[in-house]
């Protein structure tokens, strides 16, 4: 079951004159049930690509299709009933500040016009369910930024939701507290079987909880499939340059000449040998590990590492084709300045 | 000082009074949706409507360049049509709706607008109409900031009331220029000005307290 398909997506804007191209023509379509990642850069459009799933932004052309039907044929009235059916969190949180906890959790109740009494006893549920019963009375201003989002979360799941949309939902918090946000979307997800899409341009939260991902790049969509497939093979540049992370900086300490950088991607089966080891010493190849790093992805723990090959090129393509053959995934790697 | 001087100020007290919250009340009654139709047809507002916005606005600027004690004369055949008189309290009332509808206008119109756009996305996505968010986002949010410029206000009301005594509007205005200026009784001047900055004071503290006790942003 497809819970929201996206066809042809464009998105201008109209900037004092200038048309500023956001979103072209981007087609998706997002399972019921699962957590969906968008990643881009700042800028790429990512933003306004969710925004466009409940229609806060409305498109310049193409259509958006939640539970089959078309959002572009709704009326005013018929797009705010649907837009209670979709829950929505934002990097600001944006509580509102003048209300306490449980007055914020009523307030889409409220204005679907459900009974104070049954709203509070709702919201009491949703507060237990976000692990905050004891803050049902506090102030958004008197909460930390992971309890504030908690309580945005309870709100947002007020209505019973069919989706979930986290707008750089924990881009404002620390990563301890982001994986205690992360921990309760997952189970929201499991539990609820909310259909949950994740905007950022954090690569680690898309690999710690999102099943399949999608990659806008400068307002297109460059690249879509599962996490564990993209993570092991990106294909498109924009998609290294976010596994890539940032240029690596430091110098070796024994500088080699070298020529090329390759980051490498070890499955699960060929976690348990000693891969690069055995490489090195067949082929007798000097590389720099540049970077190694252990990432949670979808749940299992895998390796990656950025290597230095030596200048000369034919070293290099022995060097990767025995890798390959290793089982292990190698891609170029493209480095953000 | 006689007895009958001490009434004389006690009605000017009252006269004042009367003045200020009367043309505070209907200056609200009409400000208030003249602001939140500016803040809502404004540019970023919940529908922009250009033209709309701009005459409101044209009209909230000319309003407002007028000088009061100019205002007050202009609008006397206007006054006695309404009223039947053109001197006392309720008279000065009119004028000082006038003046004072723009103004709070634009108090409220620039409170609106302090309000988090984000908190109002917020309610959008939640299905929220626009009437909610007006009731229920936008003015609950945007209280505190209300206050202020209601408390700002009946004080910029108060002087003006006073000011409206040269035209024999009542009050202790009325007062200070007749005994104090006229007749140059300074001791009454100086009593009528001692009272006046009381009153303020009143105004002011009350107002801000309140402002204060209400938000629940800082604690």
């Amino acid at each position: 079951m497809i819970a929201v398909e996206i066809k042809h997506l464009t998105k201008n804007f109209e900037i004092e004159g200038h048309t500023v191209v956001a979103l072209k023509d981007v087609s998706l379509a997002i399972e019921k049930g699962d957590i969906f990642g968008v990643i881009g850069m700042s800028g790429a459009g990512k933003s306004t690509l969710v925004r466009s799933i409940n229609f806060l932004e409305k498109p310049t052309g193409g259509n958006v299709y939640v539970d089959g039907t078309d959002l572009g044929t709704l009326s005013e009235r018929e797009l705010r009933r649907m837009r209670s059916r979709i829950g929505m969190i934002f990097q600001n949180f944006n509580l509102l500040e003048q209300r306490n906890v449980l007055d914020n959790i009523c307030f889409p109740l409220e204005i679907n016009g459900i009974k104070r009494r049954e709203a509070r006893k709702r919201a009491l549920e949703l507060l237990d369910l976000v692990k905050l019963s004891d803050k049902a009375r506090a102030y958004p201003s008197q909460l930390s930024g992971g309890q504030k989002q908690r309580v945005a979360i309870a709100r947002a799941l007020a209505t019973d939701p069919q989706i979930l949309l986290c707008d750089e939902a924990t881009s404002a918090l620390d990563p301890q507290t982001t994986a205690s946000i992360l921990g309760l979307i997952r189970e929201i997800n499991e539990k609820l079987g909310i259909t949950v899409v994740i905007i950022t341009h954090q690569m680690s939260v898309v690999t710690n909880i999102c099943k399949r991902v999608a990659i806008i790049d400068n307002g297109k969509l460059v690249e879509e499939g599962k996490v564990e497939e993209i993570f092991s093979a990106p294909k498109s540049d924009a998609a290294r340059e976010l596994l890539a992370g940032k240029k690596i900086s430091f110098q070796p300490l024994k500088k080699l000449e070298e020529g090329r950088r390759i980051r490498i991607v070890f499955r699960e089966n060929s976690a348990y040998e000693p891969i690069l080891s055995n490489v090195i010493l067949k082929l007798r190849i000097p590389v720099n590990i540049l970077k190694a790093d252990t990432r949670n992805v979808g749940g299992k723990a895998v390796g990656e590492m950025i290597l230095g090959l030596p200048e000369d090129g034919r070293q290099q393509e022995d060097m990767i084709r025995e890798l390959k053959e290793a089982g292990v995934s190698v891609t170029e790697v493209n480095e953000i300045e | 000082m006689n007895e009958k001087v001490i009434w004389m100020l006690i009605e000017g007290i009252g006269e004042t009074l009367y003045m200020t919250l009367g043309s505070v009340v209907i200056g609200y009654v009409i400000g208030l949706p003249l602001g939140i139709l500016l803040y809502v047809s404004g540019k970023n507002g919940l529908r922009p409507c250009g033209l709309l916005y701009r005459i409101l606005d044209f009209l909230c600027n000319v309003i407002r360049s007028i000088p009061f004690l100019i205002l007050l004369i202009l609008l006397i055949p206007f006054t006695r049509l309404l009223v039947g008189q053109s001197y006392g309290s309720t008279a000065t009332i009119v004028p000082l709706v006038v003046c004072a509808a723009p103004y709070i206008a634009r108090v409220v119109e620039s409170s609106l607008t302090d309000v988090d756009a984000g908190i109002i996305e917020a309610a959008k996505a939640m299905g929220a109409n626009n009437m909610q968010i007006i009731f229920r986002v936008l003015l609950v949010e945007a209280k505190t900031s209300l206050l202020t410029g209601f408390t700002i206000t009946t004080g910029l009301l108060l002087g003006y009331s006073a000011m409206s005594g040269t035209v024999g509007g009542g009050g202790l205005g009325d007062i200070a220029v007749r005994y104090g200026y006229y007749r140059w009784q300074t001791d009454i001047m100086v009593i009528t000005v001692i009272l006046l900055i009381i009153i303020f004071q009143i105004i002011q503290t009350v107002g801000m307290k309140l402002s204060k006790k209400l938000d629940h942003r800082k604690r």
